[in-house]
């Protein structure tokens, strides 16, 4: 998990496997570089498969960005604590985080591509949402 | 100089240019990540196409990027149009030239 202090918007990914969630994020440094910030979490707190929102919330802190933070999932629970994760951000922050309807491995390279070009939310937003276009 | 100034005043006109992709594995996931990045840094519209005529495609979107699969050896078009046409064009066509940095 690393931060950049660039305004760029925050990439997090949120997989059921934190290998998948680690190799997508590296992925993400190696293709596109250090100019996002990124985290990710994956993986149930004992260690097994499956996502939490406490491990999210964490994310989209380290990820955090006043451009704001878009959110890359897999199946199911990732999305749904995803959302359960955002509501219970403060009501500014809310506003600036977005779950994307995207691959997670494809759409997280996207948007951070999008993303270290400077891009607002909706353009990383609508770029990694292409996929399924 | 005059006429350059008075196209550019109207509307630009476009800029064309090609180069043949000599990276390994053509235009794949990271030098299309590249490529849009480079091509983000531009204020001017940028496209690619894999013929003169077109389909020409945004060069600024990493997934139409990706969806050219232009391969090795491919002739790649740019037709550029903006007031930073001329050294968005030069820079594109280093990043082809230079096979990405991966060639």
């Amino acid at each position: 998990m690393s931060n950049s202090s660039s305004g760029n918007v925050g990439i997090v990914i949120v997989s059921h496997s934190a290998k998948i969630a680690e190799g997508a994020a590296d992925m993400v440094r190696q293709m596109v570089g250090n100019a996002v910030p990124l985290a990710w979490t994956g993986g149930d707190p004992e260690g097994g498969l499956g996502t939490n929102v406490a491990g999210i919330l964490e994310a989209i802190e380290v990820a955090w960005s006043p451009a704001g933070v878009a959110i890359l999932v897999d199946l199911g629970g990732a999305e749904t604590n995803s959302e359960m994760a955002v509501e219970m951000l403060t009501e500014d922050r809310r506003a600036r985080v977005v779950v994307c309807n995207a691959p997670v491995v494809e759409g997280a390279v996207i948007a951070a591509t999008e993303s270290s070009g400077g891009s607002s939310l909706t353009a990383v937003q609508r770029s990694a949402e292409e996929f399924y276009a | 100089m005059h006429d350059t100034n008075a196209s550019r005043a109207s509307a630009f006109v476009p800029l064309t240019a090609s180069a043949v992709l000599v990276n390994p594995v053509g235009l794949h996931a990271r030098p299309s990540v590249k490529l849009t990045q480079c091509a983000k840094r531009f204020a001017a519209a940028i496209e690619i196409a894999l013929a003169a005529a077109g389909p020409w495609t945004d060069a600024k979107s990493p997934v139409k990027v990706m969806r050219v699969k232009a391969p090795q050896g491919a002739m790649l078009y740019f037709r550029v149009a903006g007031s930073d046409g001329d050294a968005a064009l030069a820079a594109v066509l280093a990043l082809v030239h230079d096979g990405f940095g991966e060639a």
